[in-house]
């Protein structure tokens, strides 16, 4: 199988069977070992679950890598109002393309994850929230979904097990901030897509006002997998505060961008050279955001870290939900940085000041120096500004537009200062 | 609730202050005498935290925290104005100033605006944004009520009105981000609802102005003077904004008791009948075929005088449920002093009650005055109908003495009165049944005089004299009491609060109140009277 490219190098555990069309067919994975799982963990009870999926150390996939075993273990023991699990398929960082094609090659890996986890915060009822561009995917996964109820794998009395567990898709509007969880709700339940202020935190009032949590394609997608083999088994790969395999989303100047399943602690120039070939044309590479568009850029010199989540923070960054955007020297850095800044202008939901106010004016002083029109103040303002936007908002949009402006600030303060004194730019891209 | 201990204590700016449990840290900040600035935060509605203006720095908290939302915990370090705190909001600050237009000498909101007053107090020197402000233009929201987007700060409170208070969802926010503007759903608009004007009020920026008021004043121009919505019994509080001798507009004044913050459209805009320029400036006084102006003095003589020559026929008095208790206690002194007779009065009744569903307490009432309750307490009769004309055969045609107070007695032909031996009119206007009187004496409105209204449950509340009384007119009370002082020889209750003892002395209910005691919240004539009974 040549799924658009593979690595020797990769472990594939969710990503086995990206390229496999076959793979969605609830019979293949059925004949594959699939819902046995689900089974399984129906027969260990909703505690043992939870025991066996935090001895597995797996952490959040969406980008802030909380540990699952640890939020799952939130929610109320003994339900007395209906709680519910939301997967969140909203991805929309940019950068990111994992949980597509998680769910498009291998939607029942998700369903299967859905249900434990379902299971083990005591919900009967879940909902898969993808994103509003998602047609295909959101396709494959309904058309899935319906031959997992006609197989009697969701639903009620589930495999004769007696536990009901009822899944629903639903599809968004199509907006970044309903990525973020209290968003999510609101757009679920029907409202403006705004994230909601915590506390109350969800496991206590979540969608529909009820006890809710909510996690990432692919860490529900890793779940059938723990559960089948151990927690211990898990934690073979990756480090101790890191364990377990990663689809890592890389784009860029790299000769063979695509999704690869590492173990995480996984050297980041390894991915690079090795894994995705090298840098384009041969060219000599400039910065790597390494998680994602919300997070500091790495400069070249700062790229011999490990990518687990303590590693690359250690290299100034935070892993985020992995999707390496690798630069060469061709990228012009302040246009690069302007046009995610532009992306979070776009997105942000509005509601509060320093986020709607901030992204919109830095996306104009950053396409006014862009332009060859900045003043050296410009650089200063962006920086206050992004510490005024840092911390003071709602939920962490704004942080995020705020992080590659002071990070591309304080590590290519040349490029900024080249524009701003003769108009030039650096780079073509 | 007895076991956990119901109050928290806890630090702010250096003060130590004690809360009860569950209060925020913006409300314990005024309780140590620190205003926090807030933009969305509004006592009477939900607090969705998103304005960001009243960050506060909370010892041990990684970020700073939204003080409107932050409730107040034992032992809390708050600190309003350390360096941090001040530098998150003047951060917010400037960013309001990147898109709202300084448009301040033409719009509505300056001299009331709160974020001429945060950015002056708080705020940068001066504005760093070079960039185009982005542009929305007006938009005409219905009923009273214009959107200026562009000086919009997204607060939404003007959205959580309508959802949480009126409980009509008329406005939301389209758009996002810089974007966004709030809006009305398609064409349907504010036109139709009985509240909106209240989204004015509390828009904290020039970004939803009342038709009605553009342009006519400005903020700083206007006296504001307590006072009690004249025009149904519900008894809102109101502050009334006058510049010239003339009301600009009616606002209303907070009261949790009667009207939270709110007031009804129908109260807020029918205020123009107060600016009434033809209004009786003199005594007249009718004899032989002619009427001629006279002095107070001379022409309270010559009443009294009448009076001689026409009892014994009996009385029959008209009394107005826009006159104040003050007005009405007098009115029935008098009646009472030249042998006791019936009064009665006519008030409008509209079909319905508006209630506001987010505070049910709170509705335009049926009763379209505001003293009806005080009438009755004082042992007026309600006549004619519900648009207040008719019941007056038996006083039209009276031989003896007729007093009516304040109606002006529009429905009447031009015969009213003419039997009777001695008529008398007091009122802020003359019309064809007042043709007959002959004593025409000119008094103040409410507008024009100190005084109290009882609400239609009973709430003795104060109003403050906010125009200038027209020529002589004098308050009834004081012309009605010292017509009763002349012949008792007693002494003129000078002061209104003298004049509402009077009340006291002609109706239980108001016996036990001192027009002094009187507070912000107003007085419950049954509930004093129950308390100074136990």
């Amino acid at each position: 199988m040549a799924y658009p490219y593979v690595s020797d190098r990769e472990v594939r555990v969710l990503s086995r069977y990206f390229g496999d069309p076959m793979a969605r067919r609830v019979d293949t994975y059925v004949e594959r070992g699939g819902y046995q799982a689900a089974k399984k963990a129906f027969e260990m009870g909703p505690d043992a679950v939870i025991e066996e999926v935090k001895s597995s150390g797996l952490r959040g996939r969406g980008g802030a890598g909380f540990p699952t075993g640890v939020k799952w273990s939130f929610m109320p023991k003994e339900p007395t109002r209906p709680h519910y699990l939301l997967c969140n398929a909203d991805e929309s960082e940019p950068g990111t393309f994992k949980d597509r094609e998680l769910i498009r090659w291998d939607p029942h890996q998700l369903i299967e994850g859905v249900l434990i986890g379902a299971f083990a915060i005591r919900a009967k009822q879940a909902y898969i929230y993808c994103r509003g561009e998602f047609f295909e995917t959101t396709q494959v996964l309904a058309r899935a979904l319906e031959d997992a109820y006609a197989k009697g794998y969701v639903g009620k009395n589930i495999q004769g097990s007696g536990v009901d567990i009822d899944i629903t898709v639903h599809l968004g509007g199509g907006a970044y901030i309903c990525g973020e969880e209290t968003a999510l709700m609101n757009s679920l339940e029907g409202r403006r897509g705004t994230p909601r202020v915590k506390p109350p935190f969800p496991a206590a009032v979540g969608a529909f006002g009820m006890p809710t949590t909510i996690n990432n394609v692919e860490t529900l997608a890793a779940v059938p997998h723990i559960v089948n083999n151990g927690g211990a088994w898990y934690r073979q790969w990756g480090t101790e505060k890191s364990s377990g395999t990663k689809l890592f989303c890389v784009s860029g100047h790299v000769n063979k961008p695509g999704n690869y399943e590492l173990p995480l602690g996984f050297p980041l120039m390894d991915l690079i050279n090795d894994v995705c070939g090298g840098v384009r044309d041969g060219n000599k590479l400039k910065a790597v955001i390494p998680g994602g568009s919300s997070v500091p850029i790495l400069t070249a010199a700062e790229c011999d870290c490990a990518l687990s989540y303590e590693g690359v923070q250690e290299a100034g960054s935070m892993l985020g939900c992995a999707s390496v955007i690798v630069m060469d020297e061709t990228a012009d850095i302040v246009k690069q940085v302007r046009r995610m800044v532009q992306f979070y202008a776009h997105e942000s939901c509005g509601q509060c000041t320093p986020c709607r106010e901030g992204t919109a004016w830095m996306t104009r002083i950053l396409r006014r120096i862009e332009d060859g029109r900045g003043a050296e103040e410009d650089l200063d303002t962006l920086v206050e500004m992004s510490r005024q936007m840092t911390g003071t908002t709602i939920c962490v949009l704004s942080d995020s537009a705020g992080a590659p402006v002071v990070s591309s600030i304080n590590k290519f303060k040349d490029e900024y200062l080249a524009l701003i004194r003769r108009g030039e730019r650096v780079g073509v891209a | 609730m007895a076991d956990t201990p119901a109050t928290v204590t806890l630090t702010i700016d250096g003060r130590e202050v004690t809360v009860p449990k569950g209060t925020t840290l913006l409300k314990a900040a005024t309780e140590a005498g620190k205003d926090v600035p807030h933009y969305c935060y509004h006592d009477g509605l939900s607090s969705p935290a998103q304005c960001r203006l009243c960050l506060v720095e909370v010892e041990g908290a990684p970020k700073p925290m939204p003080s409107c939302v932050t409730q107040a915990m034992d032992g809390q370090v708050v600190r309003t104005e350390s360096e941090l705190a001040l530098d998150m909001r003047k951060g917010v600050l400037e960013f309001y100033l990147v898109n709202h237009p300084l448009d301040c000498p033409i719009c509505d909101m300056s001299g009331e605006c709160n974020l001429q007053n945060y950015v002056h107090e708080e705020g940068r020197e001066h504005g760093r944004s070079r960039e185009p402000k982005r542009v929305f233009g007006r938009d005409d929201f219905g009923g009273d009520v214009l959107y200026y987007g562009d000086r919009c700060v997204m607060c939404t409170r003007c959205v959580r009105f309508m959802s949480e208070v009126e409980q009509d969802h008329r406005l939301t926010v389209v758009e996002r981000g810089s974007r966004s503007v709030i809006d009305t759903f398609f064409e349907e608009g504010l036109e139709g609802t009985h509240w909106h004007g209240n989204v004015v009020d509390i828009c904290p920026v020039g970004a939803l102005v009342s038709k009605d008021f553009l342009y006519k004043a400005r903020a700083w121009d206007l006296t504001h003077t307590p006072g009690v919505c004249p025009n149904c019994s519900q008894g809102c509080n109101i502050d009334l904004h006058v510049r010239d001798n003339l009301v600009q507009r009616l606002k209303p004044r907070e009261n949790l008791e009667v009207n939270a913050f709110w007031m009804c459209d129908y109260g807020r805009g029918n205020y123009e009948w107060i600016n009434r320029g033809d209004r009786l400036e003199a005594p007249l006084v009718r004899e032989g075929g002619s009427t001629r102006a006279m002095g107070w003095k001379d022409a309270l003589s010559r009443l009294l005088a009448g009076v001689e020559g026409a009892s014994g026929k009996g009385i029959r008095a008209v009394a107005s449920p826009f006159s104040s208790n003050e007005d009405l206690a007098a009115l029935r002194a008098l009646v009472d002093e030249f042998g006791g007779g019936e009064i009665v009065y006519r008030s409008a009744r509209a079909e319905d009650e508006i209630v506001l569903k987010g505070f049910p307490t709170l509705a335009r009432r049926r009763d379209l005055a505001p003293n009806g309750k005080g009438a009755d307490l004082l042992g007026m009769k309600r006549v004619g109908g519900d648009d207040a004309t008719g019941g007056l055969e038996g006083v039209a045609g009276h031989g003896g003495i007729v007093i009516v107070l304040g109606d002006a007695l529009a429905d009447q032909g031009a015969d009213f009165g003419s039997a009777a031996a001695l008529y008398v009119y007091l009122g802020g206007h003359g019309g064809p049944a007042t043709a007959n009187a002959h004593f025409v004496l000119p008094t103040a409105t409410f507008a024009e005089t100190e005084g109290t209204f009882t609400n239609f449950e009973g709430r003795v509340q104060r109003f403050a004299p906010a125009l200038d009384a027209p020529g002589a007119s004098r308050p009834a009370w004081l012309v009605l009491n010292a017509l009763v002082a002349e012949r008792t020889q007693g002494e003129v209750p000078r002061t209104a609060a003298a004049a509402f003892a009077v009340a006291g002395t002609k109706a239980g209910p108001f016996a036990g109140m001192r027009y002094d005691e009187i507070g912000p919240r107003g007085a419950v004539v049954n509930e004093t009277v129950s308390l100074s009974g136990d």
